[in-house]
């Protein structure tokens, strides 16, 4: 059945099957491949979405739940929090292969965006779930307290 | 929004090149050539072989995909005429910053702009010489000949412009894209592309190569070319490759390795809305799984997720097959038996047994470690497109020179007809050197006669892998008067990766000799023993290989030693190492490929290992107080030409949770490309080990891997690592060293350590916070 979503500010239509999780609608019908498949179990974070400006692990979330919100991805995440995630990111070289870190950002700023001061635990409860096998997660602290002093 | 894998992929911010091709055939010279700049040469320098020690001693190395150096591996470099310059990388990108390093090797003796630099990722061709991106060889293996490439296309380049000036060589000089003449003339890399292009590759003699106080990239924190695109969701990995009229494939294996298919039915699969195809794979064929696909039912669908769906509803029986007993638990029961018996010698120096007789003490220790799973990040994935009898493949390999003749054989085409193309890898950490999963792509490409993407979700990642083999190993110790080994015994029993690739039941030479044939303990009598152990299910390369176990066993029995001598950890390992010496195995009887360097460039140096223990000590302040529940841990370890020591300190709280006020690693990797990179592999490498030795565990039941998905199979989480974790890298001019995996093996021995310094327990076996272990908080455990 077709439905309407709104990814990224623009409209688009899809046919998939109902119960299709938003991640494969994003990847193999939208060619959004920003965000990854890492478990499919909401474990990892990897695929990691906003809608209305929340994370959510878009591999457990049915298409036809956003059907009337707003989903961004990493690929136009943008503004003045993720502006200086990115920055901080790239200062502290955070990537490795950088398969998570679509996931790793998207939770980062929306962690800025709801507390411009976190601390070590805001940190650790934010970022969680979010899975990291090349392990950068040193440096994911240290750019999220970065990226906060800057805003 | 479709792969174009053969242009530019990383370029740097000023040299953009207008490539507004979609398509993907041959797109690689149209944006480079056919942009405004019209002029281009490309290179093949075929001249610049390895040196002879390393092809012979890589020739040794027994493991069959450690394809043999040949001589002249091409390296590729283009020169445009607006004096971009553009580099084909041979090698896997997985996060290593590969890429970064590859051009700091080549930009530095060619002299040219960094900004004016390109990156093209190569196809899986023999013509590129070795791109097996494993065993932390990137740089080590080849750092000569890509600096030997950039000198001589340098030389070339300003060879041509003397001839434009009529002028001898002598009196003209590079400069950073530039050929200036003793008169005050300049004409740009660009100017002269076109006639260099003509001219003869020069001999390798008539080129020197710069002084190390005369390098501009090597040594230097030169930036990523990848983290630009990956922060904002750009750069395509394997699982992202996408090709018109695709479709999609998830295959339901056979749980048990050589198992087989006895029933299907795919009546409710091919419901499942977006289905559109069930198919058979081939069975396994022959003694060994090698590089096959492990058969089973593909379910070929619209997306993705209806792959998946109608996977769920295939009703599949299985026959088990020749493994269907394999029970980790007793198996490993087994092992550790064997390990108990003598086994045989690869190792011996003087008389251990009369010498245990007559000491004064005897220690001994039985350690365990079991399977483990890469588990990289994204999961194998490969797309396969053919056209007529000739077959395109995109995927994230770390091998895609296998991947090529693994895909041809399977086939039945030539490899010619064959190309692999590279992506980026979602981490490999030595799963991705195993091509297994392109050649379903391309079998099931086939007989669907469309494009396919087969994806591996996590439970078949975890579940149908190739394992880092558990170990069970046995240590022995005659102690003097003053507490210091007279006679030191390692026994270690582990099914080998050979098995994987032929008949083989215990651990190979190759094995051995990581970590445990190499011990550098100055102990007059030496014995090393391997037992008989047959695998039941695929064995494969996982970061630093059999390194992660035999450092556990020997530097956890390090401490244990010094606990029973009444020494302090640190004190004892730098006595037990001895002095200052390159160390010769060869007296002891020991086969030994020193990861296929010679032995010349490369020694056993103990005033290395020494000082990188030194060095994390200090970073520690080693000696200190610590709070109740702290402990201080230690270990050291040579491994891929590379020291690493690392030091920790653990808290263990009345639950006996676990967490780290400190961990410090100080690394002698010789030369290095990328300091600051070096240090992100060293925390990298240090995490995966203190992950896999806190929780990592592979168990299997019935010959089927029991756990699957996270958390099941649980890997470190970012509350879980430390806070504080420094890397120092000591100063050398030594060859270099790998720096991918050097910084895992010591990990665990120091958790284990800084374990027992805490609490007095002494966990001999892996996982540390596995069921097997209770840990409490000192006094009571
Ligand atoms: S893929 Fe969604 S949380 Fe892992
Ligand atoms: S950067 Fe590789 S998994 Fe996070």
């Amino acid at each position: 059945m077709a439905i309407t979503l709104k990814i990224n500010g623009k409209k688009e239509t899809v046919t998939a099957a109902e119960g299709t999780p938003l991640l494969w609608v994003l990847r193999d019908h939208l060619g959004l491949t920003g965000a990854k498949f890492g478990c499919g179990v909401a474990q990892c974070g990897a695929c990691t979405v906003h809608v209305d400006g929340a994370p959510i692990r878009s591999c457990i979330t049915p298409h036809e739940d956003v059907e009337g919100s707003e989903v961004t991805t990493i690929e136009s995440a943008n503004g003045k929090v993720a502006s200086a995630i990115r920055a901080a990111w790239e200062e502290l070289a955070v990537p490795q292969c950088g398969y998570c870190q679509a996931g790793q950002i998207m939770s980062a700023i929306n962690l800025l965006e709801t507390n411009a001061s976190p601390s070590d635990e805001d940190i650790d409860s934010a970022m969680d779930g979010n899975i990291c096998r090349c392990a950068t997660y040193v440096r994911i602290r240290k750019a999220i307290m970065d990226a906060a002093k800057t805003l | 929004m479709f792969m174009h894998l053969a242009k530019p992929i990383y370029q740097t911010p000023d040299s953009q090149i207008e490539n507004t091709s979609l398509e993907i055939i041959n797109v690689s010279r149209r944006g480079f050539v056919g942009g405004a700049t019209g002029l281009t040469f490309t290179l093949a320098l075929a001249a610049c072989a390895p040196k002879k020690s390393e092809s012979k001693s890589k020739s040794e190395a027994p493991l069959p995909d450690h394809s043999t150096v040949e001589s002249g591996p091409l390296v590729l470099i283009s020169i445009a005429a607006d004096g971009r310059t553009q580099i084909t990388n041979p090698r896997s990108e997985m996060g290593q910053q590969v890429i970064t390093a590859v051009a700091q090797m080549i930009a530095d003796e060619l002299d040219v702009e960094w900004d004016k630099l390109v990156i093209e990722q190569a196809v899986g061709d023999s013509k590129y010489g070795d791109q097996n991106t494993d065993g932390s060889t990137s740089i080590r293996n080849h750092i000569n000949r890509f600096r030997m490439a950039g000198a001589l296309m340098r030389h070339m380049l300003t060879q041509a412009a003397a001839n434009e000036w009529g002028v001898d060589i002598s009196e003209c000089s590079s400069k950073l894209g530039t050929i200036e003449h003793s008169s005050g003339k300049i004409l740009t890399y660009g100017d002269v592309a076109k006639a260099a292009s003509k001219l003869d590759v020069p001999a390798e003699a008539s080129v020197t190569l710069k002084r190390r106080d005369q390098w501009r990239y090597i040594g230097k924190d030169k930036p990523s070319f990848t983290i630009p695109d990956i922060i904002h969701g750009k750069g395509t990995f394997g699982i992202d490759v996408r090709v018109p009229d695709m479709v999609y494939a998830v295959i339901a294996r056979p749980p048990t390795v050589f198992g087989k298919i006895k029933t299907l039915d795919d009546t409710a699969a091919l419901a499942v809305p977006g289905v559109t195809k069930v198919m058979k794979l081939p069975d396994l064929q022959g003694e060994v799984a090698a590089f096959q696909p492990l058969g089973g039912v593909a379910v070929i669908a619209t997306d993705t997720w209806a792959a998946i769906k109608g996977r769920e509803a295939l009703n599949v029986t299985w026959d088990a097959g020749s493994n269907a007993n394999y029970d980790s638990d007793l198996y490993g029961q087994e092992l550790r038996a064997t390990a108990r018996k003598p086994g045989e010698v690869k190792r011996n120096r003087g008389d251990v047994d009369s010498a245990m007789e007559t000491a004064a003490k005897k220690v001994t220790a039985d350690y365990y470690a079991p399977h483990l799973s890469q588990a990289p990040m994204e999961p194998p994935a490969a797309t396969a497109r053919w056209t007529g009898d000739k077959i395109e493949c995109w995927a994230c390999t770390q091998n895609p020179q296998a991947a090529r003749t693994t895909v041809a054989s399977l086939c039945g085409i030539p490899e010619e007809n064959v190309t692999i193309n590279v992506t980026l890898l979602g981490g490999g950490f030595g799963r991705k050197s195993k091509p297994d999963y392109v050649a379903e792509a391309a079998l099931i490409a086939r007989e669907v006669g469309a494009p396919v993407k087969v994806t591996w979700t996590r439970e078949d990642d975890v579940r149908h892998g190739y394992f880092h083999s558990v170990s069970a190993q046995r240590m022995e110790a005659g102690l003097n008067e003053d507490g210091l080994p007279v006679a030191v015994l390692h026994r270690t029993v582990f099914p080998s990766i050979n098995s994987t690739f032929g008949a083989a039941d215990q651990g190979s030479d190759f094995e051995l000799s990581l970590g445990a044939t190499d011990s550098p303990w100055n102990v007059p009598n030496m014995r090393v023993e391997v037992g008989k152990a047959e695998a039941h299910i695929r064995i494969g390369w996982l970061r630093s290989v059999a390194n992660v176990y035999h450092a556990f066993a020997q530097q956890s029995f390090a401490a244990e030693l010094a606990h029973a001598a009444g020494k302090d950890q640190k004190d004892y390992l730098l006595d037990l190492i001895g002095p200052d010496r390159e160390i010769d195995l060869s007296k002891d009887g020991v086969i030994y490929p020193n990861y296929g360097a010679s032995i010349e460039e490369h020694p056993l140096d103990t005033a290395r290992l020494k000082s990188v223990l030194d060095k994390a000590a200090s970073m520690a302040k080693w000696g200190r107080d610590v709070p109740k529940g702290h402990g201080l841990g230690i270990s050291v370890h040579r491994s891929f030409l590379s020291y690493v020591a690392t030091a920790i300190e653990v808290a263990v709280d009345s639950d006996g949770n676990i967490t780290f006020p400190g961990v410090w690693v100080a690394v002698d990797a010789g030369t290095v490309v990328n300091p600051a990179n070096t240090k992100v592999q060293m925390e990298g490498g240090t995490l995966y080990g203190l992950s896999n030795a806190l929780y990592g565990e592979i168990t299997a039941k019935d010959g089927a891997v029991v756990q699957g998905n996270f958390p099941a199979w649980r890997v470190m989480r970012l509350s879980e690592a430390p806070h504080n974790l420094e890397v120092h890298i000591m100063e050398s001019d030594a060859p270099p060293g790998g720096v991918g995996e050097p910084g895992t093996p010591p990990a665990a021995p120091a958790l284990a350590n800084a374990i027992f310094a805490a609490t007095g327990q002494r966990l001999r076996t892996l996982p540390l916070l596995g069921q097997k272990n209770r840990l409490t908080m000192a006094g009571e455990g």
